[in-house]
């Protein structure tokens, strides 16, 4: 048989010219949306549904001081995640890519961020009556790239030796210094120029409140883009604390749940699963590689009329004969004796 | 002198055309075949329903704008009612995409029903997505922080951004509900054009005791009686 | 954290998911009781019999 053969599939449907019966399709609607909006309402008054207060830099930099600062700190010397993320932010890195595949790259940036603008330098402009931090700033923005990022990667390199040893649950370095009672963070860091005073200031405008403010207004009065807060929180470490607790994280299979203990999207079982095995789970491309075994999936099961073997599944493994049992029954017994 | 006669317009050949694939006897039946008789066949309308009523607690969420959920309890209430239907939704087609594989509904001319249906499948699942971020609260910063990335490997997040609230709100209170709404009008007009799939003939594999194999095939024909049209799909 | 809405609810699902481990599967019990219904469901509608068989079979 050729290819093409192979592919049309032997149908030997018929048009039905058996009986009918009686059967209201109107009543049947009317009756379902009945059955499903009490449904609804009772799951409503048994569980309700979860909503989860938002994050905000403010509470960032207030509950995790040091966190806020060592975030801000690669956001100024442009290495944290969103600042090397490249397309749709910026050009400081190419994105993901499957073989020959560069779509991220290709699609460009449509949404351009230069972290240590747009989430540093343009926010710490707006804080009025600090002549101090002015100066820094001046200073900062005068010297050469290169000094620049040698007084970035002073000041991180202890923020930096700090976060891991909180992580591996060993003794914090004594350059960096967090007061419990004021959220001021210390950081020992000669040869850090201004940036010591920058950070600083960035922390007090963070507590205020004044930060989520300004990284949303910063462009216009309305705004509904929460892209900048969003990725400068994401390059912290709330959010993900706080998903962990929920189960949220993607190692968790977080995709397919919900804060609290409610369902989540069950529907997202097979998205999220490749995650966790090879090689997606250890790739730097593992979601574009993801989304093109999903996108194949999904293109076959639209497709299944036209796939030989699955198409043939349902008539080898005959549920319809449980589904059709009556038919086959009633159609047995009308039957003629041989 | 002849008058030649008026080519008929469009509006009257949309007509004929309509009427033509689906009379109104068709169009709302008021019998089935004698096959439609399982309860795996409610799952179907039962799918409609949800959406009707995602539809309906999505219109008064959508009345009061989206933060009226997060101050009052009876906005609280109705985004209940609306995340409940979501799941209920979800649940339905999936039982009834089951039913549907395993009866091959795709059968006798009914790819494009199947089609339709899969397709409505796939766009609900990002129809969830943006209402999952546009609820402002921590689920919402969670998820749009982390599907930005599979979205922008492959490019899609170059214009369809999920940290972008205004955008998403939109995707999700109006186009999706539409596409969505529409695909379902499509595989439901589609499923009363070619009625709902015969079973499978029953050939050989099932003779009964002491019959030959090549005795007629039961099934084809059905209960003997009434017939329908020609083409004998007007369930 | 809790708005009013969700005080009112019989059962308070605002606590840390119960998740089952097994292998590299992790899945919520909430996320299990839903998938199993699911099958549950799906089982008893092809077995369970739909009602009016009479009235099919003694159409003339």
């Amino acid at each position: 048989m050729s290819l093409v053969g192979r592919l049309r599939s032997h149908d030997d449907t018929q048009s039905w010219q058996g009986g009918y019966a009686p059967y209201d399709l109107v009543k049947e609607l009317v009756i379902a949306v009945g059955v499903i909006t009490l449904l609804a309402v009772l799951f409503t008054v048994l569980f309700s549904s979860p909503d989860d207060k938002p994050s905000t830099i403010a509470q960032w930099s207030r509950e995790m001081p040091a966190n806020f600062v060592t975030a801000a700190a690669k956001e100024l010397s442009g290495t944290s995640a969103t600042a090397e993320y490249g397309p749709p932010y910026n050009h400081n890195g190419e994105g993901q890519h499957a073989a020959f595949l560069y779509p991220q790259k290709w699609l460009g940036v449509s949404h351009p961020i230069n972290t240590s603008n747009d989430f540093v330098i343009g926010p710490l402009k707006t804080v009025p009556d600090d002549p101090s931090l002015h100066s820094a700033l001046a200073q900062y923005q005068s010297a050469p790239e290169k000094t620049q990022k040698a007084w970035g990667e002073a000041y991180a390199k202890p923020l930096e030796e700090y976060e891991t040893a909180l992580e591996e649950k060993k003794a914090p370095p004594k350059t960096v210094s967090v007061d419990s009672s004021t959220g001021v963070v210390s950081v020992q860091a000669p040869g850090a120029g201004p940036v010591p005073i920058m950070m600083s200031g960035l922390l007090d405008l963070a507590k205020s409140g004044g930060l989520d403010g300004t990284l949303l207004t910063s462009r216009q009065f309305f705004q509904t883009d929460y892209t900048k807060p969003l990725l400068f929180m994401s390059d912290g470490g709330l959010l993900a604390e706080r998903a962990e607790a929920q189960h949220l994280l993607g190692s968790q299979w977080g995709m397919m749940n919900e804060t609290g203990s409610y369902p989540g999207q069950a529907w997202l079982w097979l998205y999220t699963l490749w995650y966790q095995v090879e090689p997606f789970k250890a790739s730097a491309n593992a979601d574009i590689l993801v989304m093109l075994v999903m996108g194949v999936l999904s293109l076959a099961f639209i497709c299944i009329p036209f796939i030989p073997g699955i198409r043939s599944l349902p008539r080898r493994i005959p549920i319809h004969r449980l589904i059709w049992r009556e038919h086959y029954r009633s159609a047995g017994e009308s039957q003629p004796d041989a | 002198m002849s008058v030649a006669p008026a080519k008929p317009s469009w509006t009257a050949r949309t007509r004929e055309a309509a009427v033509a694939a689906l009379p109104p006897e068709k169009l709302l039946p008021d019998s089935q075949p004698t096959y439609v008789a399982s309860w795996i066949y409610i799952f179907g309308v039962a799918s409609i329903a949800s959406l009707m009523v995602i539809i309906g607690s999505g219109v008064i969420l959508s009345l009061k704008g989206p933060a009226w959920w997060h101050d009052t309890s009876i906005g609280h209430f109705f985004n209940s009612i609306h995340l409940w239907a979501v799941e209920l939704f979800f649940f339905a087609m999936v039982v009834h995409l089951w039913g549907k594989y395993w009866m091959a509904a795709w059968r006798g001319g009914r790819t494009r029903v199947w089609i339709t249906g899969a397709v409505t499948f796939l766009v609900a699942v990002p129809t969830a997505l943006t209402g999952y971020v546009s609820q402002q609260n921590f689920d919402a910063q969670w998820i749009a922080t982390q599907a930005k990335d599979g979205l922008n490997s492959v490019g899609v997040g170059a214009f369809f951004n999920v940290t972008n609230f205004g955008q998403m709100y939109s995707y999700h209170v109006l186009l999706l509900p539409v596409a969505v709404s529409a695909l379902v009008v499509a595989h439901v007009l589609l499923v009363r054009r070619h009625g709902v799939v015969p079973p499978f003939p029953l050939a050989a594999e099932w003779p009964r005791a002491g019959e030959s194999e090549n005795a007629k095939t039961p099934g084809l024909t059905g209960v003997e009686g009434v017939s329908s049209d020609a083409d004998g799909a007007s369930s | 954290m809790i708005s009013a809405g969700v005080l009112g609810a019989v059962f308070n699902l605002n606590h840390s998911a119960h998740v089952v481990h097994w292998h590299f599967f992790q899945m919520s019990v909430a996320n299990i009781v839903l998938i199993v219904c699911m099958l549950l469901v799906f089982a008893l509608a092809i077995l369970l019999p739909f009602p009016g068989s009479r009235r099919r079979a003694g159409r003339p």
